[in-house]
């Protein structure tokens, strides 16, 4: 045998067992077992039920927080949004993440692609009928070079950016944008955004009536059960943010371990949860491959625990067992010392 | 070219030799009673040593996987959205919940008992795997599920689980954005993974044994009991976990 596979096999002279048996009913204890658990499941479902969040729509979004929503759609127009910019697998905006000379999230390429400007703001507004001036304005967009466009979105969301800035400060947002209490409209007071501001209106009252959620969602099929596009839409927005803040759900706060209200979320989570709370991952912009690339490592240990020295002989060194097997001991110690 | 006459009349034909059958299904058949006779894959007695709370863990783990598997399947029939505006879908969801987060609960007291019992002993290294592989596959198992409740956990789990899955490449396959992907791997992709990878670990557990205590070192041994474990046995066949 090799000097490695040696060291993989370790010393073990566990032997076949040769000593008494007693009666021993596996099926009957599987039975009551599964009656047990059922049990213990139905209790807990009588005392804590299950959570429930009813799930957040563009519309609403763009309800409650027409500001952000109307910032975040310019920035999907100006391509500078965080969906805009990530990379594979929706864009190849992005260089995506990586760690010393491994980059597998470019490896698979763009898989679903994203044109944020396009599937988030141009495409959905060429459906909008009866609007003249919308379409004439986005018949203008469309015509006009791509550093033009870009230059209209980012004129365009400058205000919005200061805007919210200043409200996250605590500061007097300086007047630029204006938000009518009525109807929700909002005004931005931005020059050279070309007809931008026209179609920034347009996708607000889009939104608000609905028609912008079943937009996102349509890929040209009736029937539709992928949400990665309004996803990510609302992801780069506030909205879900601002939820799972109140929630205990930001990943400062040990993220998607955890569910809303007082549930236990996904406990078994919280080795890979906890790497995001401490240095060098906190602070890394490539905190997730790190993370992910950490727990693969441990996974990999803990699947071949048998054959690592040192952690496969803690379990005789530290004598747990004993408590686990003290009957069996108690039975071949002599008298005197058991 | 055959050169076959018809079947052959009894005499001509081959007598059957039940230590080495011809046909595929009875080499499969021998193979696997010699592996796991009757009473080694359903034995009605185990070791004495076989006598602690710790081993209750491992059946509770099989008992909660089976829960999951139920209440899921009642969930399954109604369709993913019936759980939101029924009290009786909810019902079943809760208990769907409450029995995954008793079975990772058991499940992970099963492990740490088995690692303290260093139950890869005796030729017993796949047993561990294949408990360990399980253990890591129920993960996405129950991570699927979360993405699938089309509530607001679901949306806020999966746009934060979207930047570790992509940032290995795995999102170009796994999108936990996309719910029709998503539950399809957690009603059947992944719970065929899971049940498989336990019905392996049982098996190999059924085959090998419960992992014997640690050896006492000989100036501990009572000599009456020595004696008694020394001689006149047989090997263990096994217990449930």
């Amino acid at each position: 045998m090799s000097a490695l596979g040696r060291m993989l096999r370790g010393h073990d002279d566990t032997q076949p067992w040769r000593g008494g048996y007693a009666p021993y009913d596996l099926v009957k204890e599987l039975c009551v077992a599964v009656g047990v658990i059922a049990l213990l499941a139905v209790l807990l479902t009588v005392l804590f039920s299950s959570p429930d969040d009813k799930p957040s729509t563009i519309a609403q979004w763009s309800r409650q927080l027409p500001v952000d929503f109307v910032g975040t759609s310019s920035k999907e127009l100006a391509g500078t949004s965080g969906t805009a910019g990530y990379g594979p697998p929706y864009n190849h905006n992005g260089e995506g993440q990586h760690a010393a000379f491994l980059s597998p999230q470019k490896w698979l390429g763009v898989s679903h692609p994203i044109n944020t400007a396009a599937n988030f703001v141009t495409g959905p507004l060429a459906t909008v009928p009866g609007n003249p001036a919308l379409q004439q304005a986005l018949t203008e967009y469309n015509a006009a070079p791509e550093k033009t466009k870009k230059e209209w979105a980012e004129a365009y969301a400058k205000p919005l950016e200061e805007h919210e800035t200043a409200i996250e400060e605590g500061k007097t947002p300086n007047g630029v944008v204006v938000v009518n209490p009525t109807t929700g409209a909002v005004t931005v007071k931005a020059t050279g955004a070309g007809p931008v501001p026209v179609m920034m209106a347009g996708l607000l009252d889009l939104a608000k009536s609905g028609g912008l959620d079943g937009s996102l969602l349509s890929g040209g099929q009736f029937f539709q059960t992928d949400y990665t596009k309004p996803l990510l839409f609302m992801a780069d927005g506030g909205l879900l943010a601002e939820r799972a803040k109140g929630q205990h759900l930001m990943g400062d706060q040990w993220g998607m371990m955890n569910e809303t209200g007082s549930f236990p979320g996904q406990v078994w989570l919280w080795l890979y949860t906890l790497w995001y709370q401490v240095e060098p991952f906190k602070a890394s912009e490539n905190a997730d491959i790190l993370v992910m690339l950490v727990m693969g490592l441990l996974s990999l240990a803990f699947v071949c625990v048998p054959l690592i020295p040192g952690v496969r002989d803690l379990p005789r060194l530290i004598p747990i067992h004993r408590a686990i097997w003290r009957e069996h001991y108690r039975t071949i110690r002599p008298r005197s010392s058991a | 070219m055959s050169t076959s006459q018809g079947p052959p009349t009894p005499a001509q034909a081959p007598a059957p030799s039940p230590a080495h059958p011809s046909t595929w299904t009875g080499r499969v058949r021998e193979a696997a009673v010699e592996a796991l006779p009757p009473e080694k894959l359903l034995p009605d007695e185990q070791p004495t040593y076989v006598a602690s709370w710790i081993y209750v863990f491992g059946v509770a783990s099989i008992a909660s996987l089976i829960v999951i598997i139920g209440s899921g399947m009642i969930l399954s029939l109604k369709g993913p959205a019936w759980w939101h505006f029924t009290s009786t879908g909810h019902f079943f969801n809760s208990i769907h919940l409450w029995a995954v987060e008793l079975f990772f609960f058991v499940m992970v007291v099963h492990l740490w008992g088995k690692y303290w019992m260093a139950a890869w002993r005796g030729g017993r290294t796949r047993v561990w795997v294949t408990g360990a592989v399980t253990f890591l596959v129920a993960v996405p198992t129950a991570l699927t599920g979360y993405v699938s409740q089309q509530n607001f956990d679901a949306q806020w789990i999966a746009t934060q689980a979207k930047d570790g899955l992509n940032s290995v490449g795995v999102g170009a396959f796994f999108n936990v954005t996309n719910f029709g992907q998503m539950y399809s791997y957690h009603v059947l992709l992944l719970p065929v993974a899971v049940v498989l990878l336990v019905a392996a670990h049982v098996l190999l557990v059924r085959r090998h044994g419960v992992v014997p205590p640690f050896e006492l070192a000989a100036r501990e041994i009572a000599p009456s009991a020595a004696a008694s474990g020394a001689d006149g046995g047989r090997p263990a066949t096994g217990a449930g976990s």
